[in-house]
């Protein structure tokens, strides 16, 4: 084996880190075309207001401008709205309500930002000019903002045909065992919350530019997109009506996605259609303060919940009553999100028997709610791991031991939860302990005394959690209401002089693909690792594929990627056989080298590779020439990364300021194929789920639907000196039903960290009889919390 | 953002001339509240004038008992300067804490007095010093500089060319961060004279104000906890989604203690 061969469990630096660090990197915004142009949008100072009339008269006349689209327009034209890519169903058994989402406001805008008007000027400096002075007369109408308000009666409505805002009912589970269950719990544990809405905020904003090719009848569109298939797929097929093979979407390099890139978003269609009206490339690029209004967000749920246990603490069963906020339009899997990935989480990693979840799925004036990092699974396993700790406090039982009484065994995996999912395998004691010994819960209630001498609240919270990814499984996805197929594919292409480049449908913006899925073809075939060049965001070159989101390339894209890898060792091992004048079945293929059994006669992979393209002596009778497969992987399940959390903190009483002192991970991801990549998208998560604990909050005005947190200076991102040392590791048993036993790693750092640390912020308040405190735990919340909670212990 | 002319010259003379030309004229000293103004189309100047060419506006000196810091000094330049650091070392710490390293090597004294943001640090150390702000055409008691929110006792066209503070006794500075902004939440200055002490407050309202009461309790006994008796009023301090106003009430009278305590320790 050559000596370049970096393998599964390897840790070399990433690949794509050279064009990055060096400022080579290819992004949209970087890309000029000739006769390019510049878009920008136009969008709803309002959330909630009728358009009377737009007269763009006096921007058309401003210089440079080339032309302005409105809602109108899209609509005389035929442009049908954007489409939903996963419907849902309500307990009723009837489809979710689904209104359209044109992709320019017309009659009416839904939210501040919805876009109203297209403007092309020749510079974006003059496209700008002209946006302004395009005259929008509106008719502002009551807004309704938080699902409560939504949901009650006499509530303004956003579409006059969905009764109540309510997009659906939806629910889950067994509500007849569950009722019985707490008929005979012993203790009832209950809890209302909030789960606060973010704004996704990737480095590199949005940005497309669309060009139109009348000769050829081709367009093609550049979007920083998690997906471009999908894109091609959706714009072509449902928005625009553009043939497959004349649409061509390119997302090259892109600066993080988080989930809100992994939509369809309007810009992109509306920027295709118009680049053929204008004639030429048009570039627009989202500006910071215009993407905190278009970007999709996340979470923003109210939640009450009811754990019965018995007299041992065990739990018996567990009731969910939450209401999701999508926002102003249903945007590509936004009714996905709050219902099929987050009611099958909420058994967790217990033995629950019995859990009954509900969901209402409605609409507010807001921007729409979508996949962002977690997508539904960190607010299942916050209500959980929250409720959990309530639940300890009130029984009096240690909250490692509660957990401990309520884990499914290593031994009892395959498991069936009562709400739908099997986990195939996990070790969630074993993941508890190692947290508990890392971060020495043991030694806690010295440091706690220390923390006191000083003035200061320390404290410590733990957080177990499951999740389900690799998205996934096509058949359940399909009966779940997914519009699409969910497997991925890969190309494997052996160069006549066994260089490889591989072509694969998952998208990296931040993953390391290029490292990993290059370690995994290293390992297949033996091939020097600088050999592999990994292709990828660019649907004239590669075979359709789903795109990257729900912690999926490595399990179901590197699946495919071994399956195609597979398939070139069976048809080297035919060519093998030819050239080596024995049997196909006693040629074993073994580190790049092609040998007969029990013999010294061999090939490298390489004289194998020529001869597949030089074929002299070939036998071309049986065998086609050439060395390059193909493979489409469907998952058979979802994938259940799991693991154990612990936040450490300290209040400053004065201040109410939280500092995070200590915060360990122990993780199970299955196989890690790299390390590095492993720690660095854990870190990434953990830093992100943090944010949502303690920093970020979307906050509009409840009466305007005004966003209040529309930029850096009011919406707080986690920064490095918030953070401490983060002690992160692995112990992972290897998930049973993917190739390489991988479990994906994306998002569960995301998933595990927010209950860890409200439940540290909440144990350092337990002293004033506090059991919650809501997300963010900012410094004016926990003032109001310790003012309250002091005066009620004064007064008792 | 609007194109626009863009001059540098290198003496205050100029500045004034080119300021008469029209109201669309703007000085520019770091340019950070200023540029991100323009990109959001917020403030749309037709010419800025570029002030950092005149060397006359920039620097520290000290003579008895008087510090003068040049209007276009940066943060970073008064926080390392060994003058400040020696006459008033907590105007050095407030300097060195101001936003983050980009914002203090481009911000300027002279430029955040003229901006007077209710949320600057300066602001709160220039009233509590009672400095005099000199401009081109006079000189101005900070008693009198600050207006309100955003509002000085700048006329039109004139320039802030330095500021002159005594040096006290003793001072000291503490703020909370707004944790998205970074600027203060709540920010006190105190500054301890033989005449007595002062106190100004940055972020708790719309504009830099004085706390008598404070001032009184300290001009007794130089104590953190001389204060603790003197509730703060909240009527009239900012509520945002950050902290409302009685938490800001709250945090004035943490913060003053913490000056205090921050002026005995140096």
């Amino acid at each position: 084996m050559s000596s370049n061969v970096i393998g599964i469990g390897a840790r070399p630096l990433r690949k794509e880190d050279r064009r990055f660090l060096t400022g080579r990197g290819n992004y949209v915004a970087d890309i000029k075309r000739p006769d390019m142009v510049a878009g920008v949008f136009v969008r709803s100072p309002h959330a909630h207001a009728a358009i009377k009339s737009i007269d763009p008269g006096a921007a058309l006349a401003m210089p440079g401008v080339l032309k302005v689209v409105t809602g109108e327009d899209l609509k005389a034209a035929g442009i049908g709205g954007l489409p939903c890519g996963w419907g849902i169903t309500g307990k009723d058994g009837l489809p979710m309500k689904e209104p359209p989402h044109p992709a320019l406001a017309h009659g009416k805008v839904r939210h501040v930002g919805d876009p109203v008007a297209f403007v092309v000027g020749e510079t974006a400096e003059q496209a700008r000019s002209a946006a302004e002075a395009i005259i929008v007369n509106y008719q502002p109408l009551p807004a309704v903002v938080g699902v409560l308000d939504a949901i009650k009666p006499g509530a303004s409505l956003l579409f006059d045909d969905v009764p109540n805002n309510l997009c659906c009912d939806w629910a889950l589970g067994d509500r007849a065992a569950t009722d019985a269950a707490f008929r005979k719990a012993a203790h009832v544990a209950r809890i209302s919350l909030v789960n606060n809405r973010l704004v996704g905020n990737p480095m590199e904003p949005r940005a497309a530019i669309a060009e139109y090719n009348s000769a050829t009848e081709h367009y093609t569109l550049w979007s920083t997109s998690q997906f471009p298939h999908v894109v091609r797929l959706l714009m072509g097929a449902f928005v625009l009506n553009i043939p497959q093979h004349k649409l061509r979407v390119v997302a090259p390099d892109v600066g993080g996605g988080f989930g809100v890139k992994q939509f369809h978003y309007a810009e992109e269609a509306v920027l295709t259609w118009t680049a053929a009206k204008v004639g030429r490339p048009i570039k627009w690029v989202c500006e910071r303060s215009e993407g905190f209004v278009s970007d999709a967000q996340g979470r923003d749920h109210v939640t009450e919940a009811e754990l019965a246990l018995d007299e041992h603490g065990k739990f018996l069963g567990l009731r969910v009553n939450t209401i999701a906020n999508i926002g102003g339009y249903i945007s590509t899997f936004g009714p996905n999100i709050p219902t099929n990935l987050y009611g099958p989480l909420l058994a967790g990693v217990y033995t629950t028997p019995a859990i009954y979840c509900e969901v209402k799925v409605v609409f507010t004036n807001t921007v729409p709610v979508d996949a962002y990092r977690g997508a539904g699974r960190p607010e299942a396993t916050f209500v959980l791991e929250r409720i959990v700790d309530v639940a300890a406090g009130e029984m009096g039982i240690d909250r490692a031991e509660i957990r401990r009484r309520n884990m499914i065994p290593k031994e009892a995996y395959p498991y069936q939860t009562p709400v739908m999912v099997e986990y195939d395998s996990g070790d969630p004691k074993g993941c508890l302990e190692k947290a508990l010994a890392v971060a020495d819960w043991a030694g806690f209630p010295k440091r706690k005394a220390a923390s006191a001498n000083h003035g200061k609240l320390r404290g410590i919270g733990l957080s177990t959690y499951v999740e389900a990814c690799g998205l996934a499984p096509s058949r359940i996805a399909g009966r779940l209401g997914a519009r699409g197929g969910l497997y991925e594919s890969a190309t494997v292409r052996v160069h006549p002089t066994g260089q490889i480049t591989v072509l694969i449908g998952t998208h990296n913006h931040g993953q390391g693909h290029e490292t990993t899925y290059a370690q995994i073809v290293c390992e297949k075939l033996g091939v020097p690792f600088d050999n592999i060049d990994i292709v990828f965001g660019d649907t004239d070159k590669v075979q359709f594929g789903m795109g990257t989101y729900g912690s999926r390339s490595l399990v179901v894209g590197g699946a495919a990627l071994s399956k195609a890898s597979d398939k070139i060792v069976l048809k080297g091992k035919k060519i093998a056989a030819h050239l080596l004048e024995s049997s196909e079945q006693d040629i074993e293929f073994e580190a790049g080298e092609f040998k007969v059994a029990g013999t010294d006669r061999k090939k490298a992979f390489a004289d194998i590779a020529l001869a597949a393209y030089v074929p002299h002596d070939y036998p071309l009778e049986v065998l086609e020439p050439g060395l390059e497969e193909q493979a489409y992987y469907d998952p058979v399940n979802f994938t259940y990364p799991g693991g154990a959390h612990i936040a450490e903190v300290e209040i400053d009483p004065e201040t109410c300021i939280v500092s995070l002192l200590n915060y360990t991970a122990v993780d199970d991801v299955g196989t890690v194929i790299n390390p590095m990549i492993v720690e660095g998208q854990l870190h990434g998560g953990i830093v992100q789920g943090i944010g949502q604990a303690l920093f970020e909050n979307c906050v509009y005005d409840d009466v305007s639907g005004q966003l209040l947190s529309g930029s850096f200076m009011d919406y707080c991102m986690p920064r490095a000196d918030n953070l401490p040392r983060m002690t992160v590791s692995t112990h992972s048993t290897p998930c049973t039903h993917t190739p390489m036993g991988v479990k994906g790693c994306g998002e569960v750092g995301t998933i595990g960290s927010p209950a860890a640390v409200a439940n540290a912020v909440v144990d350092a308040l337990a002293h004033l009889g506090v059991n919650h405190v809501d997300m963010p735990a900012s410094a004016n919340r926990l003032w109001r919390i310790i003012k309250s909670s002091s005066l009620q212990q004064a007064a008792e | 953002m609007r194109t626009f002319e863009y001059h540098k010259p290198t003496s205050v003379s100029e500045v004034v001339a080119l300021l008469g030309e029209g109201a669309e004229t703007q000085p520019i000293a770091g340019g950070m509240s200023l540029l991100p103004a323009m990109k959001l189309r917020l403030s749309r100047p037709a010419a800025l004038i570029d002030l950092s060419g005149i060397e006359a506006l920039t620097g520290v000196t000290a003579t008895a008992g008087m510090l003068t810091i040049g209007a276009t000094t940066r943060h970073i330049n008064v926080a390392n300067s060994p003058t400040v650091r020696n006459a008033i070392p907590a105007l050095a710490q407030l300097a060195g804490a101001i936003g983050d390293p980009a914002v203090r090597n481009r911000g300027t004294i002279g430029g955040s007095l003229a901006n007077n943001d209710p949320a600057a640090d300066y602001p709160a150390a220039v009233l509590a010093l009672g400095a005099t702000v000199v401009t081109d055409k006079r000189e101005i008691a900070a008693d009198q500089f600050f207006r309100g929110m955003f509002e000085t006792a700048l006329e039109p066209g004139e320039l802030i060319t330095s500021v002159k503070s005594p040096v006290p006794a003793a001072a000291g500075y503490a703020k909370l961060q707004n944790a998205a902004s970074r600027f203060a939440l709540v920010g006190v200055f105190v500054a301890k004279f033989s005449s007595g002490v002062r106190v100004a407050v940055t972020g708790a309202g719309p504009a830099v104000f004085r706390l008598p009461a404070f001032e009184a309790a300290l001009s007794k006994r130089f104590e953190p906890d001389a204060v603790s008796g003197h509730g703060v009023d909240a009527s009239g301090l900012t509520s945002d989604i950050h902290a409302e106003a009685a938490f800001r009430a709250h945090l004035v009278l943490v913060m003053a203690k913490r000056a205090v305590a921050a002026a005995l320790a140096t």
